[in-house]
């Protein structure tokens, strides 16, 4: 029996490689895979940087520095962070069930839509205090979110309907029902945009405090994101600590043994669908009242498509989904200088599939084998 | 008064892209993995083939890059799906992501090139005589038209009557059995999830040098990636039904066009005429529609027991300790 | 007179899994025209050898001779142009194609069209030869499992196979359809076919081999032995290492109230077609029933309606009085109803999640694992702490994903599970299929103590010495129905397999009754 092994150059080595199946996974590769796809796709974004006549290393630098380089840019994008965080907990919480919501970007302008139908049908009369306000407003953001997923959800739940297809129509058809409000009944001297809300029905931003501390003056971050972080917090819990959490992630880790195990499988779909349409809703409602002030037709870059990536380089985890939102929040703020505009969008696909492909190390493992032992 | 003849003429004009589509992605499916990358594949070609008819001028080799185009981006979704085992359902989406991109960084100014070279057009002499089915499918159509005629009864025979063909379903319902037998379940899954890139490739330029040419960024395809996605499970994987949706789909979508011209509609005053802002209601048609087929076939579904490819969505994996 | 060349040789075979050697060293040698069986337990390699022979695997040592020329396989194309065909234990049959296309699947003629009718007749003409009938144009959903059983011989046949590796092909046929296959396999050895018939069951293994290989955790411990000159006793000694008691020894039974009583069940299959068909039957506490029959005679179905998992059409399902038919598993829960399901690892556990997280699966709801909407995670700790030592779950520890653990911990995390809620029922569906001896005596035991305790227990299982040895009465299944009630010092398995092959306990009668 030959000791060794000739490869295909002729070198003579002691051992081959083989790869097999991973027995336990550790807790830190997660996080190291995501971590290593992101540095790739990074690499290959530069590689079709310089291909297309830039310099990578300059590109970078420029991104860096629009997105974190100083407190105002930082503002900025933790403001661009904000509905990420919200649309990717939505996201994760659905795929821990393997339940695909696609129509994270519908539920947000579902959201919006409830959100700026208080102020401008109006629900609430002009004057009314301003915590009730956007309590209502959000209430209705996320109650809109959750009825836009709703039917996905029971046709899923019910029937076995891919609710893939099922929630990006409703993307299509939620654009085309804000667009009729927008340019319609809402239309603010036939434009495609509504009236400005009153100051009652903004999220209070840090600026509005700068009487008080000097150093808020500018900066526009506003209480969406403290939506963010405390939903954070929520969705780990009821994933981790509570019943219902528990029966997700038995949903979503084998839907047989869950309905063995006697958990309602219509009833957890129809609301995990629900739940998460509505943060996503919630995030739409966020970004009206905190950052726009006014319902018109384009409300997001995609926050919805991105959220899905933000939710699968996080694993799914909620607290790294705002890590995650934050460093995308920096390369939306940064993208926007970008030119051609369509870099930023495939540099997500490179990223969502450079993770995806690096979650191949989480289940398989490369062992040297030396020749003639055991 | 709406003319029922241009309606579905123009449905099987339009229809022919989503027809291309849905029977790549039938292909893909059958042989076991869903590429949901279906928009960003077709933007590609539409993408390509636009490009190539600008800067060349030859819009048949238009068509030839496009096609590669798109099945090169479809390779990638075959690497990590077949050989990484990554969810089928995310690389498809960041196949989109990138088809998407890719369209949208190269493409940039496309829009503003001049007139182009586009695909001929044909009447079928006597055939287009025919009453009603006459002007309908034979005539003054794209020669892609004629293509899609041929493609599903071919595709069809191919499926169901030949040994390749029988090798397809195999490898797409039970992949085991197949691998026993020497069937490469690997090769044959790439090949054809590369099939489906392919004719994706070949409905974008479709679309931008045929049936509605030019480059309008994400616009040229709005949506009919996703369209061809719902009508596959419509069509319970069978290029036949595949026929009969995509025809059905494009005449819907010319049908929201011609019901907001004539003043008149049924005799009655036409609403859509005076509010025009009702329109955007029509626009949601199509998509509502997807949704009320995915309900309607889920139940004849459930009724008949048919389903998917069984093995459709699962990585194939050689069990190493049967 | 030179000696015949050997069908096959197989020398020094080495095959490793990750975590496990499943071959070591094994030396095989397979005669022209002979039936060599292959003896072993589960996980003693014997599948593996074979599938190394068959080129599904490679081997990581070892050198392979067929008719004495040395041979390589890469792939099964390989094998099976050396004349080499597996019917496997699971078939390998596409079920909604048919008998033809499942047989030529993978050919390389013809070459592109698809002459049906033409193949068609090929098969027929080739199913006379070998007196193995079944119809070309049915599709494999439509068929028996007997029958399938044929197609896939047929589909080796057709390919030119001269030597064939059956892979326990008894355990999903009756007493009756062995001795069919026997019948077959006898016929085909006289016309040149060798065979390697892979099984663990000692009876049918005297009773069609020549010869015996016998492997123990992936060592040879018999080569070659002759069918005539061995016993039962020899032979699991050399299976297992040690003495085996055939018997389990069972205090007499307490029985007491009727726990659960079916009523004229009607329920369908999976397909749609009726599986239970006007089935009642009674269990009270501190008894085993055991329900004999061959798979696929509708004991999954049974096992799905009493747990909830299965609607049926008519009839009652009565837990202490309360009719649980079609409501759904939380009821059946509820009810103090125990399962331990036929699929460990599609069913009854979730692979990813903790062993812990798997083993409150039936307790979640209830304190103290979970207070209201919250759950108590020291409380669970704890508690899969003990469960993990009562049980002799082997495993690094309750937070480790459940897939590392082997089939025998599984069903002892199971098991663990579903006794430690207290149940009043036990539905048992094949506990110890797959298990090495080990376990089966401790999944046995398990039951018995149950027993002892006043549960009442419904075993359903394919393997009748473990039903002749734990039940205290056994019914048998055939297509939904029950051919008869038994008990089982008042029966023989020639009786239990008339039953089961659809003879009413009536006409199965050995002895005029002496009531």
């Amino acid at each position: 029996m030959a000791m060794t092994e000739t490869t295909a150059t002729g070198l003579r080595v002691p051992f081959t490689l083989r790869v097999e199946p991973r027995l336990e996974v550790p807790r830190w590769l997660g996080a190291v895979t995501s971590a290593g796809a992101l540095i790739l796709a990074f690499v290959i974004g530069g590689g079709i940087i310089a291909l297309a006549g830039g310099d990578p290393i300059r590109s970078y630098q420029h991104i860096f520095k629009a997105a974190f380089g100083s407190v105002g840019v930082l503002n900025d994008t933790l403001v661009k962070a904000t509905p990420l965080i919200l649309v990717g907990l939505a996201c994760a919480l659905a795929f821990r069930m393997r339940l695909w919501n696609i129509g994270a970007e519908g539920q947000f302008f579902l959201g919006a839509w409830g959100a700026s139908a208080v102020v401008l049908i109006p629900l609430l009369p002009k004057t009314a205090p301003r915590p009730l306000m956007l309590l209502v407003m959000a209430l209705a953001g996320f109650a809109c979110g959750a009825l836009w997923a709703w039917l996905p959800g029971y046709l899923r739940a019910r029937l076995n309907v891919n609710e893939v297809v099922t929630t990006l129509m409703m993307n299509y058809i939620a654009v085309s029902w804000v667009l009729y409000w927008v340019f319609g009944a809402w239309s603010e001297g036939g434009f495609q945009m509504s009236p400005v809300f009153p100051k009652n029905a903004w999220l209070p931003r840090l600026t509005d405090y700068a009487g008080a501390v000097e150093a808020f003056a500018g900066l526009t971050l506003h209480l969406g994101f403290l939506f963010g972080l405390i939903a954070a917090v929520l969705v780990w819990f009821i994933l981790q600590r509570s019943r219902w959490g528990y029966e997700i992630r038995l949903i979503g880790d084998n839907p047989r043994a869950a309905h063995y195990a006697g958990v309602n499988m219509v009833r957890n779909t129809v609301l995990v669908m629900m739940l998460s349409g509505g943060l996503a809703g919630l995030a739409g409602m966020s970004e009206i009242a905190g950052v726009v002030h006014r319902l018109q037709g384009a409300i997001s870059p995609g926050y919805g498509f991105t959220g899905i990536i933000v939710a699968w380089l996080a694993k799914l985890n909620p607290f790294a989904v705002v890590l995650v939102s934050v460093l995308f929040g920096g390369l939306i703020l940064a993208g926007r200088e970008i030119q051609p505009s369509g870099v930023p969008r495939m540099l997500q696909g490179v990223i969502l599939f450079c993770v995806i492909a690096s979650d191949v190390l989480l289940r398989y493992r490369v062992r040297i084998v030396r020749r003639g032992a055991e | 008064m709406i003319d029922w003849i241009i309606v579905l003429q123009a449905g099987v004009a339009t229809g022919t892209v989503l027809l291309f589509a849905t029977v790549g992605e039938i292909l893909a499916e059958r042989s076991g993995v869903m590429n949901l990358g279906v928009e960003g594949m077709m933007l590609i070609g539409a993408m390509t083939a636009y490009k190539t008819a600008v800067l060349i001028g030859q819009p048949w080799l238009g068509v030839l890059f496009a096609m590669l185009a798109a099945g090169a981006l479809s390779l990638l979704h075959a690497l990590v799906t077949i050989s990484f085992q990554a969810d089928q359902v995310v690389s498809g989406l960041a196949t989109n992501f990138m088809g998407i991109g890719l369209s949208l960084v190269l493409g940039e100014g496309l829009s503003k090139a001049g007139t182009v070279a586009l695909l001929p057009s044909y009447t079928v002499p006597i055939l287009s005589s025919i009453p009603i089915i006459g002007p309908i499918f034979f005539t003054n159509h794209s020669v892609m038209v004629y293509v899609g005629y041929l493609l599903t009864p071919a595709v069809w025979f191919y499926i169901n009557r030949t040994r390749p063909g029988l090798h397809l379903r195999a490898v797409g319902e039970y992949p085991a059995a197949a691998d026993a037998l020497g069937i490469n379940v690997y090769r044959l899954r790439y090949q054809y999830v590369f099939v489906g890139g392919v004719l994706a490739g070949l409905a974008g330029a479709t679309i931008s040098l045929a049936v509605s040419p030019g480059w309008f960024s994400e616009l040229t395809t709005s949506g009919q990636g996703w369209i061809a996605i719902g009508l596959v499970i419509f069509a319970q994987w069978d290029p036949w039904r595949a026929l009969a949706g995509a025809y059905m789909f494009g005449a819907v979508r010319r049908l929201i066009l011609d019901l907001q011209g004539p003043q008149t509609l049924l005799g009655l005053a036409n609403p859509f005429y005076y509010m025009p802002k009702l329109g955007f209601f029509l626009q949601m048609l199509p998509y509502a529609l997807v949704i009320l087929i995915l309900f309607i076939g889920s139940r004849e579904a459930m009724r008949k027991r048919i389903g998917a490819p069984a093995a459709l969505g699962t990585p194939y994996v050689r069990g190493e300790r049967g | 007179m030179p000696e015949p060349v050997n069908a096959v040789e197989m020398h020094g075979i080495v095959k490793r899994f990750p975590g496990v050697l499943a071959n070591d060293h094994v030396d095989f040698v397979l005669r022209q025209g002979e039936v060599h069986a292959l003896l072993g337990e589960n996980g003693a390699g014997k599948s593996t050898l074979m599938n190394i022979l068959a080129g599904l695997y490679r081997p990581d040592q070892g050198t392979i001779l067929v008719n004495g020329q040395r041979v390589h396989f890469n792939s099964p194309r390989d094998a099976i142009a050396a004349g080499i065909g597996m019917i496997h234990q699971h078939f390998m049959l596409v079920p909604s194609q048919t008998v033809t296309e499942n047989i030529v699947l993978g050919l390389d003629t013809p070459r592109f069209f698809l002459r049906l009718a033409e193949l068609d007749r090929q098969i027929l003409e080739l199913q006379a030869r070998y007196g193995l009938k079944v119809d070309p144009k049915a599709k494999i959903w439509q068929l028996s499992v007997g029958e399938q059983q044929r197609v896939e011989i047929l589909k080796m046949l057709y390919r030119g196979a001269r030597v064939l590796i059956m892979d326990e092909p008894t355990a999903v046929l009756t007493p009756q359809e062995v001795e069919e296959l026997f019948v077959t396999l006898r016929g085909m050895v006289a016309s040149g076919h060798s065979i390697v018939f892979i099984s663990h069951k000692l009876d049918e293994v005297l009773a069609i081999a020549h010869r015996i290989t016998v492997l123990q955790h992936g060592r040879v411990t018999a080569a070659g032995l002759d069918a005539r000159s061995v016993t039962k006793r020899q032979l699991a000694q050399l299976m297992v290492g040690r003495e085996v008691v055939f018997t389990v020894q069972k205090p007499p039974a307490r029985r007491g109230e009727v726990v659960l009583r079916i009523e004229d069940i009607w329920a369908d299959s999976d397909r749609g077609l009726p599986a239970l068909k006007g089935l009642s039957l009674e269990v009270c506490s501190g008894e085993i029933v055991g329900v004999a029959g061959v798979a696929g005679n509708g004991q999954s179905e049974l096992a799905q309606v009493i747990t909830g998992l299965r609607k049926c059409r008519r009839g009652r399902v009565l837990i202490n009085g309360q009719d649980i038919a079609n409501r759904s598993p939380a009821a059946a829960i509820a009810q103090q109803i125990a399962h331990v399901p036929e699929d460990r690892t599609g069913v009854g556990t979730a692979p990813g999640l903790s062993v812990a997280d798997n083993l409150i699966m039936k307790s979640y709801r209830l304190p103290p694992v979970s207070d209201g909407w919250v759950l108590n995670r020291p409380v669970i700790r704890q508690q899969a702490e003990k469960l993990k030592t009562d049980y002799d779950i082997i495993a690094p520890s309750v937070d480790v994903q459940a897939r590392l653990l082997s089939g025998g911990n599984l069903q002892k995390a199971i098991l663990a599970r579903e006794m430690s809620a207290g149940p009043k029922l036990i539905v048992a569906v094949q506990p110890t299929r797959g298990l090495d001896v080990g376990a089966i005596e401790a999944v046995q035991r398990v039951l018995l103590n149950e027993r002892s305790r006043g549960t009442a227990i419904l075993l359903i299982s394919e393997e009748l010495d473990e039903l002749m040895s734990l039940s205290d009465r056994i019914i048998v299944m055939y297509e939904g129905e029950i051919m008869g009630e038994v008990k089982p010092e008042e029966t023989t398995l020639e009786q239990l397999g008339l039953m089961m092959a659809g003879q009413k306990l009536e006409q199965a009668q050995i002895t005029p009754a002496a009531e």
